[in-house]
Formats: C-alpha cells, structure tokens, sequence
C-alpha cells in the first residue's frame, strides 16, 4: 500500500471541496480497500464521506425513493418499499457478495465497482484500464469472465455489479454534486462508458465529482426478477445475470425493460432486445428473437464463449417467468 | 519410556475397558472457548516487545536470471530498517526435513515471485510500500509455464511411490471381453488454509525461536537448522495453534527463514504474515495432471485388468510427486495391474501435499471410471465394486487390517435410499432442475509413525499431556485429553495438553492423516506406564484398577488419585513407531459416499443437495471431531467437483486467481446437509489407539460422487475437472 493523505468530510460540500485528480471518495471502502492493498489503485488522497448525512431512503412526490449514497446495500435489501414496490433490486442486491460485504457496501460506492478481471488485480500483467497503453493481457490470455459484448481492442472487462443492472432495468437516476458546487442528475444510461480507448474511464463523473442520491422512478408495471448465473451458489460474480421486468396485457407484452450483468463493461441494455417483445404475445419464439437481438454483434474471446447460449438460455428462462402464468 | 513398535497387534489394556466413558464421546473441543473467544494465539500473535515486520519480495519474471538488485530507494523510505537480498542462506523455495532448496542470493529464477529479498521495517505498510521500491533487473528466459506441453519423463526417481507393471497389460486387455480406456483431467488445487503462513522468529545470543504456522513441528526445526547451517538443538519451533494447513504447512516456507535471517541482521524479532496471493507463489500448491484409467473385465464385470496412470508437474529442485493412483492400488480385484506417474519439469511454484495427495484427485479418474464402466455393463455401480471386492490386498497379497468396505456400501446405500435411483441418466426432472444420484467409494491409505508424548500426573491429580504434536484445528487437544482421560479416569477438565512445541517429546505432526492414531497411541503408551505405577502403588496388578473421576479402585479399597500421587508428580513417557505389523497387513481407511445433486436444465448450475457416507476408520476417538474431519473433507470433494479451479496463465508462469475472490472453494450456500456415519471396528493392527486415517477420506472419492450424481441427473459426463457450467451447456436439453 501506498501513503495516501486521509481527510474526513463533514459535508458533501466540504468533501468535493478537498477532492482533486488524485482524490478518491472511500464510503464501505470494501472494494477500495483491497485494491489500495494490491496496488492496483494508487490515490494520493482519500476523502471519508462515510459520515454525511447520505444514508436515509425517503418518498419522492412523484411516487419513487430517492436513496441517499451511503445507504448499505443490506439497508437497501431490506427496506420494505424497495422489498415491495422494486423486487428486482432488493433481490439484485441479495445476489451481491457476502452478508458482511452488504453490511459495508454503499449504494454509491457499488454504482463505482471496478472489474473483477483477472490482469486488472495482478499488477505484473499488462492492464490498459490500471495503467493506460500498457496492453491487454485478458484478450489472450483466460477470459473465462470477461465481456462479449461491448468490447473494445483496449479492454474486454465487464462490470462486476449486481444492483447497478437492476437500476438499469429500473431507469434511476444518478445525482451528483460537482466541485464547483453544481448538481447533476444523470440517468443510468448516460452514466456508464463502454471502454473504447480510454478503459480506464468507467464513468461520466468528473474528477472530484461526488454520488449524493440515487433516485427510483415510480414503481414500473408488470414483474420483476433478477436471475444470477454464477459458479457457486454465493459470493462469486454473476457470469450472466438479467434484470427483467415485463407485463402482459391482452395477451401480449405491454412493457418490457431487460438489463443484463456480465455481458459488457457496463450493465447492458438495448432496446432492440425489448422491441422485439413489446406487442408480441408472449412465446419462444419472441423470446428468441429477443436473444438474437441481444447478441447480435456478441463475441466471444474463447473461454468466455460460452456466455453467447448461456446468456440466450437465461433470458428465455426469465422471459418464460416474467411472462408465464401467475400459477 | 514405554515403547511400542508394531511388530504386532496391541490394544492397551486400560483403552476402552475404563470405567471413565469418555473415550469416543462427541466432548466439545478442548480449545473451543479460547478460539471463539480469540484467546487462542496464532503464529502472528503474541511478538515480544520491538517486534519488526517484514515483506518478501518476489520475482517479477516466471524464468530467467537476476541481475541486479537494487536496494537504496527501498532502504530510504520512511520507516524501513534494513532490505536484504544478499544473505548466502537466502531459501528460492520452500523446505522440508528431507530437502532444502537450493540457496544463496537469487540468481536463476525457477518461478515467479520467487523470493529476492526481505524488507524489514517498523509497520507492516512501511514494509509493503518499501517492497515496491527495490529494483530488479532481469534477463528473461523462455519458462516452461504450460504443464500439457512440456516434455513428459516416465523413468524418473521422484516421489515415493515406484511405477508397478504387474503382468502383461497389453494382453490382459486384448483378451478382456469389455475394455474401458478414457482420460480425466484435474487442476492445480491450492491449500487454501484461511490463517495465512505467518512467522515470528527472534533470537536470544545464538538460539533462535521461531513462532510459525505449522504442520509438523520437528520436521520443520530439522529443515530451519539446515537452511540456517546451525545445530537443531539450538532452534526451538513453536506452533500452538494452526488455522488450517490442508497439507500447505507441511513444509517450511521460504518467509520462515527470512524472518530468522532479518531477526539475525537487524538484531530484533521480525514477523511476517504472507499476503494472500502471495502464498500461491511462496508455498505450493497440488500439480495439474491428466489421467488415463483403463479397464479390461468380463461381461460379468469381473476385473482382469487395472492400469492407472497419469501425469504430475513439479519444479527443477523439488522430489515430491503427487502418487496419483495411489488410492486405486488396493481398491478392487483385478491380477494385471499398472500404476504409474510420469513428470513434467514446470517453471513453477512447487508442488506438494495437499489434502489427500494422490487419493483427492486419483479418485477422480477411478471412481468415474467405475460409474461409467458399471453403465455400459447394464450393472449398478455398487453391485460392480461388490464383484470385485478383494479378499486380500490385490496388489501385495497381504491380508487387510480391516476392511469393512461392503459393509459402507451397504449401510450407506440403506440409509440414502439408494434404491429409489433411477438407473437412467437425464430422466428425473423438477421443474427447471435435473435430479440425479451417485456415490463413490472412499480409500485412503493408513500410515503408521513413530511420535513420542509424556504425560504427568500431578500432585493434586491432574494430568499433563506434552507432545510437539500440532492441533490443525483438527480435534488433537481433545482427543489426546479424551485418551488419558479414558486410561486414568479424570474428566477432561482435569487434564492439561500442551502441543506444538519443539521441546516437548518429539510426534508424528499432523499430515496424511497420521495425526491423530499416532500421537493418541503414544499417549496411550505413556499412560500405561502410569497405570502400572499406581497398580504398584496401589499393591495391586494394573488389570485390577478401576479409574474413575480422580478415584483408583482396586481389590474393594478406594484411594483418590491425588493421595496415590503423594506430592510426587508421576512422570511417564510413551513412544510409538511402526513395526513388522505395519508392513504385514495391508492397512487402510474406506468409505462410501453418497450425493444427490440438482443440476439447473437452464444454466447448468449445479447444486448438492445432499451428501451422505458411511466410514470405516478404525477407532473413533471422538464422534464429533471425526465427524467434523469427514465433514470438512466431504465439503473439499463437493468443491473439487464443481469449483476449485487454479488457473495458470501459461504466457507468463503466473497464477490468474490465487485469491479467495476467483479461487472458488465452496461456501455455505454451496454446502448442503452431510450426513456421516461411522463403522466402528478398532484396528489393533494399526497402531495401539486401534484409530486409522480420517482427515483425508472424507475428500476420497466424495468428488467422484458427485460428479456421477451430475452425470446420473444430466447424461452428460465431464472428465476434465472441475464440472463448470459451461462444460454441461452443450449437453443440456434446448430451453
């Protein structure tokens, strides 16, 4: 580890205020933390926010929650309107890590995850995203977890978050609040940033840019589910996951939104795959077409090959429940 | 001294007849409440005042030769106290009591990370930072990272079991009615012990102790006296509590003998505690192999011919060699048998014992094979082993110590319902999931060593057990209380026992599952030699006495235990070692695993459902902790199945997952109800505590079921371990 300089905020002003290029935020710090160990992350500088005053849940007027950046995913699990009115995500959640890592785990802090790639950790491997130009190790080497769709000639890493594909399938928005004091409200879909030339920005956040709130829409129409395919039972990244929430009306699909883990470096989301079932009456082959949708342009690097029918499978598996009879 | 060599049976009179009851009992764990109340104190705590920290710093190349070494930055930076990198005793690798690497100041380089220097320093984060600042230069060399690739030596001398060709194979098979010839393939396995190797080492004038995680206490002070060329008896090893070795603290890792020589250097104790992607590279792991297993019987089913073979990767310096068929040897009938391991040389960290070498992963291929062989027979896998059950060893003709294998079949089968499974792969179906059932035997071989312990009565009749025997979170403290309990009728609150200290009577360590029959037989001894102390005392003969609660009864008068003892500590020693006996009979542990497994038709995730076995083991010292050493080894097998996967990456020589995050063992929610039964028949052949192996047959053969249980749920068999989702999909119904 690294000396870094340490300084506790007593207010989200206060925090942007002390933050430069060098700067991170450490809220649960459980992913922060283990890369500092590893040297994989180097920052000069840590501002502790786990003190603000970001960790209540509370109503919007509208009909949604507004969840303060500090909220602990096993908060977030379990409050009852999440439990209720957003099953997707308390069960996103739940799917996430371990008990204790839950406990710790802030919502804006899981939002900023990085990859779990295998060459982004060892510091001896070539890493474009770690240290920019140096290469690529993954695309060679074993990429049993990585992405297939999304990917870049500089990065096949995915994004190894749970919650944040339940948010995508739940459309939030993302606020923040800026150095020089404004506030931004992103919406998922803007904030993440496929890898390109430049891995090593994950995100639309400026430097110094801090996550106040995460902000739920009013409760979507239809079912929810979120399905995880790992490879043991707990703790373990998804390879696949889906984020589904659809209704059925008249026999046909009135709505559909469908965010996918472990795809891409970001939680993935097309509309072509949702076109394709919006209007149909629910069948496998609406569903097929949704997957053909999903994976056009798809490639795998070899070990991860088997995400293409592995990702087809789970989708018409949740499709299947999403859309089935309620018996 | 009470000696005992196996030259033949011995059953110490006192040793089960005793009026105590204690013997066998699930008793709580001696140590329990100072472990969950953290007051038990591992290698890393307890340093005495002024205690440094230290930092190995490994090769950054996986072959090749250092060319400088560059210290100064590193010597600069805040809090550092000395680097060094040029010490003659510097170890490349790690030790054991019969090797020593190769030593001196790092020139070739055999691995990546092999260490370059130590940097000693007033924190642990001073050390780590400073790490990072010594500069190496290197001259790369081509590495042999790719074990499948590398050339393949069949006449070797490594390893300690030869390569046996009993009766002509090629011919056994070409007249055999059914041949069976298929090829199973295993992974690197860490150890994966969740207390990391830790040191503390500090001198006083020309004596060194070292505090350490260890296996095997007396092994490792012969290996630190070579590696530091000093006298062993000036070298004192401490181990009193070890969480977890699973084979990977056998040895002496190359962090213990820095500690000493930064201990020396800098004139204060230093300690070190190997980061956790850092002890994939510092201590070793099990090899990689690929496995051929064939077959030749009858329409029957009745075995003529068995040949297992297999490839295993070492380093250049290193003479382990996992004995990969170990466990087929004597596992079924069959008069031509070959067995053998072939080696690949590897640019590697070492390989070495963990968790049941040879039978953990030799397993695999055997009790697959069986499953496969007994369907193309149209036979159930139990009713093929049942036809080729050996009357004797079927390799050396010896007469089994005991063998109650047909009986675990049997009772196992009885109690998991056996019978309710459908014979025909892929055709039980719940809802998304794939039902299915298999089982597997369990064989693991017994070893007899020799292991000293003394045990003192004291004046107010107290018992103290002293062995440099280790507790690897295995169950010793109990079960050696529960012994001497047993033989002078004290309850486990009025014995002490003392373990993992080099000055105490020298044991068998804890390793191949020698541990505890060895170490509990010489305290055995060491009581007996104490009855008979008392019997004299007493003025009776020592088959008279009856112990009971501190009091000795013999001929109608009662005497406290205390009164006998008359202020006078008595203060006797047992020893134990393997005999003729030991090499008269042919001596194991066995078992039968049950599974049921589900397996996602969708995704083809796997999940155990539950897992139930019945073990024949000898004498069961006591019922809760032999049930824990199964339990555990069960859950090992359930992970070598589906999960534990150490991934080389063959361009570099370096681990990818040598973490918890990547390096999947199984956690809770992949474990499910294990059910473990016990056959008991003491073994008076094995050693005078009458116990045989039990840590390491619980791994034996439990993957094997379930990998039979996937293929029995899907039809679809996988040879190449682990059985990963991705290896099902192709084989699974369209969705």
């Amino acid at each position: 580890m690294k000396t870094f300089d340490y300084a506790r905020a007593d207010s989200p002003e206060a925090a942007v205020a002390a933050a430069d290029e060098e700067t991170r935020f450490i809220a649960g710090g459980t992913n922060l933390l283990d890369l500092m160990k590893l040297q994989v992350m180097t920052p000069a500088k840590l501002v502790d926010i786990s003190r603000l005053d970001l960790n209540r849940i509370e109503d919007m007027d509208e009909g949604g929650l507004r969840i303060g950046a500090l909220v602990a995913n096993s908060d977030l699990a379990a409050d009852t309107r999440v439990r209720s009115r957003y099953a997707v995500l308390s069960r996103a959640l739940l799917a996430g890590a371990s008990g204790q890592l839950r406990n710790k785990a802030s919502t804006g802090g899981n939002l900023l995850q990085r990859t779990r790639c295998y060459y982004f950790y060892d510091t001896a491997s070539r890493c474009n995203k770690r240290e920019p130009g140096s290469g690529c190790d993954a695309r060679e080497g074993f990429n049993r977890i990585h992405a297939v769709l999304g990917t870049s000639e500089q990065c096949i890493a995915t994004h190894p978050g749970d919650m944040p594909v339940a948010m995508r399938a739940l459309d939030v928005v993302i606020v923040t609040l800026k150095k020089d004091g404004d506030r931004r409200r992103i919406p998922i879909a803007d904030f993440y940033r496929l890898p390109g030339d430049t891995p090593q920005i994950e995100t639309v956040l400026y430097p110094g840019e801090l996550i106040t709130h995460v902000e739920l829409p009013p409760a979507p129409r239809g079912r929810q589910i979120y399905r995880k395919v790992r490879d043991r039972a707990s703790y373990a990244f998804a390879l696949v996951s889906v984020a589904g929430i659809a209704s059925v009306e008249d026999g046909r699909i009135a709505s559909a939104a469908l965010a996918f883990g472990g795809l891409a470096h970001m939680p993935w989301r097309d509309p072509a795959v949702e076109a394709a079932l919006i209007g149909q009456p629910p069948s496998t082959e609406a569903f097929n077409a949704a997957a053909d949708a999903l994976l056009t342009g798809a490639r795998g690097f070899g070990h991860n090959d088997f995400k293409l029918p592995l990702a087809r499978r789970t989708l018409i598996a949740v499709l299947r429940d999403l859309t089935g009879d309620a018996s | 001294m009470r000696e005992v060599r196996m030259d033949g049976p011995y059953r110490p009179a006192a040793l089960g007849a005793s009026a105590q009851g204690l013997l066998g009992r699930p008793v709580d764990r001696y140590d329990g409440a100072a472990k969950v109340s953290g007051t038990a104190g591992y290698a890393f705590e307890g340093a005495p005042e002024g205690t440094l920290y230290g930092h190995v710093v490994g090769a950054e190349i996986g072959a090749g030769r250092v060319l400088s070494v560059d210290v100064a930055a590193a010597e600069a930076m805040p809090g550092v106290v000395a680097v060094i990198h040029d010490d003659p005793r510097m170890p490349s690798g790690e030790a054991n009591s019969e090797h020593a690497p190769k030593v001196g100041p790092a020139d070739r380089i055999h691995h990546y990370g092999q260490p370059i220097a130590i940097v000693v320093a007033e924190s642990q984060e001073a050390a780590r930072a400073a790490a990072g600042a010594v500069r190496i230069d290197y001259a790369p060399s081509e590495g042999r990272f790719d074990s499948r690739a590398a050339e393949v030596e069949h006449d070797h001398k490594l390893g300690f079991l030869p390569t046996i060709r009993r009766g002509d194979l090629d011919a056994a098979l070409a007249e055999a009615e059914v041949v069976f010839d298929e090829r199973y393939a295993t992974p690197v396995h860490f150890p994966a012990a969740l207390e990391p190797h830790a040191t503390i080492a500090w001198w006083d004038g020309d004596r060194l102790t070292v505090r350490a995680s260890l296996q095997i206490v007396g092994a490792a002070r012969t290996a630190i006296a070579v590696a530091l060329d000093m006298p062993e008896a000036k070298v004192r090893v401490l181990a009193p509590y070890v969480g977890g070795g699973f084979g990977g603290k056998t040895g002496v890792g190359p962090e213990t003998i820095l500690a000493a020589i930064a201990a020396r250097r800098t004139g204060r104790p230093v300690k070190i505690a190997l980061p956790r992607r850092q002890i994939a590279y510092l201590g070793h792991h099990r090899t990689d192999t690929v496995q051929r297993l064939r077959i030749g019987c009858n329409r029957d089913g009745r075995i003529s011919a068995i040949a297992h073979e297999g490839v295993a990767a070492q380093k250049e310096d290193r003479t382990f060699l996992e004995p990969i068929p170990f466990g087929t040897l004597p596992l079924y009938a069959g008069k031509v048998r070959h067995f053998a391991t072939s080696l690949v040389r590897v640019d590697l960290p070492g390989t070495g014992a963990v968790r049941a070498p040879g039978e953990a992963i030799g397993t695999f291929a055997i009790e697959c094979a069986m499953d496969e062989l007994a369907e193309r027979l149209g036979l159930d896998p139990i009713e093929l082993r049942r036809r080729n059950e050996p009357e004797t060893d079927p390799l050396s003709g010896k007469p089994f110590s005991t063998r109650r294998l047909l009986d675990c079949y049997d009772e196992g089968a009885r109690r998991f319902g056996w019978d309710r499974r459908a014979a025909t792969p892929g055709s039980v179906r719940e809802g998304e999931w794939l039902i299915g059932a298999g089982m597997a035997a369990s064989l693991r071989g017994n070893f007899t060593v020799k292991s000293e312990a003394r045990v003192t009565l004291d004046a107010d009749g107290r018992a103290v057990i002293e062995t440099d025997m280790t507790d690897i979170g295995t169950g010793t403290y109990t079960i050696l209380a529960q012994v001497a309990g047993e033989m002078l009728g004290l309850g486990v609150d009025r014995i002490d026992v003392r373990l993992g200290d080099s000055e105490m009577p020298p044991s068998a360590g804890s390793g191949g599952s020698f541990g505890a029959g060895s170490s509990a037989s010489a305290v055995a001894l060491a009581c007996e030699d104490i009855l008979a102390e008392l019997a004299r005392r007493m003025n009776a003969a020592p088959e008279e006495l009856s112990l009971k609660d501190g009091v000795v009864t013999a001929g109608g008068r009662s005497t406290p235990l205390a009164d006998l003892v008359r202020g006078k500590p008595i203060v006797a020693s047992g020893r134990m070692g393997p005999g003729k006996e030991s090499k008269a009979t042919s001596q194991a542990s066995h078992g039968a695993h049950f599974c049921e497994v589900a397996v996602n038709g969708v995704t083809g995730e796997v999940r155990v459902r539950r897992m139930l076995g019945v073990f024949d083991v000898g004498r069961v010292l006591n019922e809760k902790t032999a049930r824990s050493q199964i339990v555990g080894g069960v859950i090992w097998g359930i992970a070598y199945a589906l999960s534990e996967d150490g991934v080389v990456d063959v361009r570099s020589g370096r681990f990818v997952n040598p973490d918890f995050g990547e390096y999947h063992v199984a956690v809770n929610a992949d474990v499910p109800q294990i059910e473990c039964h016990f056959i008991e028949e003491v073994d008076d052949h094995a050693n005078p505590a009458g116990a045989k192996a039990v840590g390491e047959l619980g791994i034996s053969g439990a993957g094997a079921a379930v990998a039979n249980a996937v293929y029995n749920a899907t039809g679809v068999r996988v040879r190449d371990f682990p059985i990963t989702l991705d290896k099902l999909l192709p084989g699974l119904p369209p969705v």
